[in-house]
């Protein structure tokens, strides 16, 4: 009639130092976490279609974020493709339309000045416009002085040129500035609207993402009804029941992400080749921009931060219902 | 240790299965809970093991009011009780091991220790070998000293049993009371729900005898 000294005295079990408790409480976590992902492995098919699907939510708006910045940057540097045209009053002398030049020129914002003729621009006109004949009727040339202005690198937005004709505008011997960036603003304004569309596509698909787990998550609760009920009764905590379930949200969050951002990287690898040929078809070389490092994390740490999320939401509605009956 | 004092107990269907029921048990003390089914015999079981709170009344266990206790203390409660169930209420998808060491993983205990702990218990109740065994492969009464060494495993001080011995040979069912005694002897509180009439008469332990949720008469008779 005895007991052997592991079963004899009712002290409490656990650990009795701060660093036991702590390297207990990480070997817990980690069984869990281990824990979760055989329980998922023994469900291929389920956990296979739930990654799919949060992977496709996930990888939608990335690649519409994608889209948008791509074509930013195709507008970003606008250098090549904007100049302004000054048109100097009549009459003027060309010594006063070579000062106005350079004072033009001498500007921050301005990379280059050409300063073309009457003559020249007549020229010019003539050889461009296929009237040419018409001109000779003329008996004086109407052509103006004007400055073609080429933007700085660092003041080629769209914004900024249309700043500095307001500002050349302002010069007396100016009479006319053009500047042809209503395109790139009806363009800026399509992406700022694109960019509202992400935005909006990214928050429903999270939402979808959490209501995809989440039901994962409560048909998991029910099928481990009795152990739950079990746990709690010998005396598992709400924590310690719901720790399995978060881990399975995180799992398949995380594998979600990974999918995304292996869907996002073959589509464009896909589209590379395409692209080049486009971009050269028109002279240029541009290559499609992939995601920087820190987005490639922020698609995988989303996913997982929303799987978490919906199983965190999931396990506290569904576990608080099930208390164990004797 | 375990104190009944006045409790009424009337379920949300309206049946009132306790009525004015008082006891003490003191700590170290070992007894059985008699009285025909439907007495209150398993309302006052799950009234220790807090599955249900008293209408009225108090259960005090261990010094601790069960009316009072906050909901969030609950499960720290009931690791101080162990409790066997009649049904055993194993995981039949788990092996003995995993069902054995469920209290101690919920307490956090790291894998070494669990392990020394597990043997020990299963060597108390004749299981050891017996780890990587699913519970439908064993028998009923070794599936019901599986839930016992579940119920002892965490040394808890109070340990309470819902007809332990409802569907085993007399054998077998005194071999698991036989059990019982030897935790009692190093100073576990013990109930035993039991209508089992032989093993009464075989264990000279206090008898609280419950009749239509009253305590009834000669309680402390020890048979």
């Amino acid at each position: 009639m005895s007991l052997p000294e592991e079963l004899r005295t009712a002290r409490p079990a656990g650990p009795r130092t701060f660093g036991g408790a702590a390297s207990t409480w990480l070997e817990r976590h980690a069984q869990t976490l281990v824990g979760s992902l055989g329980r998922l492995a023994r469900q291929p098919i389920a956990t296979a279609l739930t990654i799919a699907v949060i992977g496709i939510a996930l990888a939608l708006p990335t690649a519409l974020y994608l889209v948008v910045a791509n074509a930013r940057a195709v507008t970003a540097g606008l250098g090549d493709t904007v100049q302004l045209s000054v048109y100097l009053r009549l009459p003027m002398t060309p010594e006063v339309a070579r000062k106005v030049a350079r004072v033009i020129g001498a500007r921050d914002e301005v990379s280059q000045v050409v300063l073309v003729s009457p003559d020249e621009g007549l020229v010019e006109f003539r050889a461009l416009s296929g009237i040419g004949e018409a001109l000779n009727a003329l008996t004086e040339n109407p052509l103006p002085w004007t400055v073609k202005v080429r933007p700085a690198p660092s003041h080629d937005s769209a914004l900024a040129v249309e700043a500095l004709a307001a500002e050349l505008r302002g010069i007396p011997e100016v009479e006319l500035v053009e500047a042809d960036t209503a395109w790139v603003r009806r363009l800026n304004a399509l992406l700022d609207t694109l960019r509202q569309v992400v935005l909006l596509s990214a928050a429903v698909l999270a939402f979808g993402v959490l209501a995809i787990v989440g039901n994962t998550i409560r048909l998991d609760i029910n099928g481990r009804r009795a152990e739950i009920e079990v746990t709690k009764l010998v005396g598992g905590s709400n924590a310690f029941v719901r720790r399995p379930f978060l881990y399975s949200g995180f799992w398949q969050g995380l594998a979600g992400g990974l999918l995304a951002v292996g869907l996002i990287a073959a589509g464009l690898a896909v589209l590379d080749a395409p692209i080049a040929r486009l971009a050269a078809a028109y002279g240029t070389s541009f290559s499609l921009a992939g995601l920087a490092m820190r987005e490639w994390l922020a698609v995988v740490g989303g996913g997982a931060g929303l799987g978490l999320l919906g199983a965190w939401l999931a396990a506290g509605y569904h576990l608080h219902r099930i208390e164990p009956r004797a | 240790m375990i104190r009944f004092d006045r409790v009424f107990k009337r379920y949300p269907n309206g049946r009132e299965a306790l009525a004015e029921l008082s006891f003490e048990l003191a700590t170290g003390e070992m007894s059985f809970l008699t009285g025909h089914s439907g007495a209150g015999k398993s309302t006052v079981l799950k009234l220790i093991a807090l599955l249900e709170r008293p209408t009225r009344g108090q259960v005090v266990i261990h010094g601790c009011n069960t009316s009072t206790l906050r909901r969030g203390a609950i499960p720290a409660f009931r690791r101080q009780v162990g409790v066997v169930f009649q049904d055993h209420r194993l995981l039949d998808d788990r092996p003995v091991y995993d069902n054995v060491a469920l209290p101690l993983a919920i307490a956090g205990m790291r894998r070494r220790e669990m392990d020394k702990r597990v043997r020990a218990a299963l060597d108390q109740v004749a299981l050891l070998g017996k780890e990587r065994m699913f519970p439908l492969e064993l028998s009923a009464g070794e599936q019901q000293r599986v839930g016992i060494a579940r119920a002892v495993i965490t040394k808890p001080p109070v340990l309470i049993a819902d007809e332990p011995t409802g569907n085993l040979d007399p054998d077998l069912a005194l071999e698991v009371m036989n059990l019982f005694r030897r935790f009692n002897s190093v100073g576990v509180t013990v109930m035993v729900a039991t209508h089992d009439v032989h093993l009464l008469d075989r264990f000279p332990v206090r008898r609280i005898h419950i009749e239509q949720g009253r305590l009834a008469s000669n309680p402390d008779v020890a048979a």
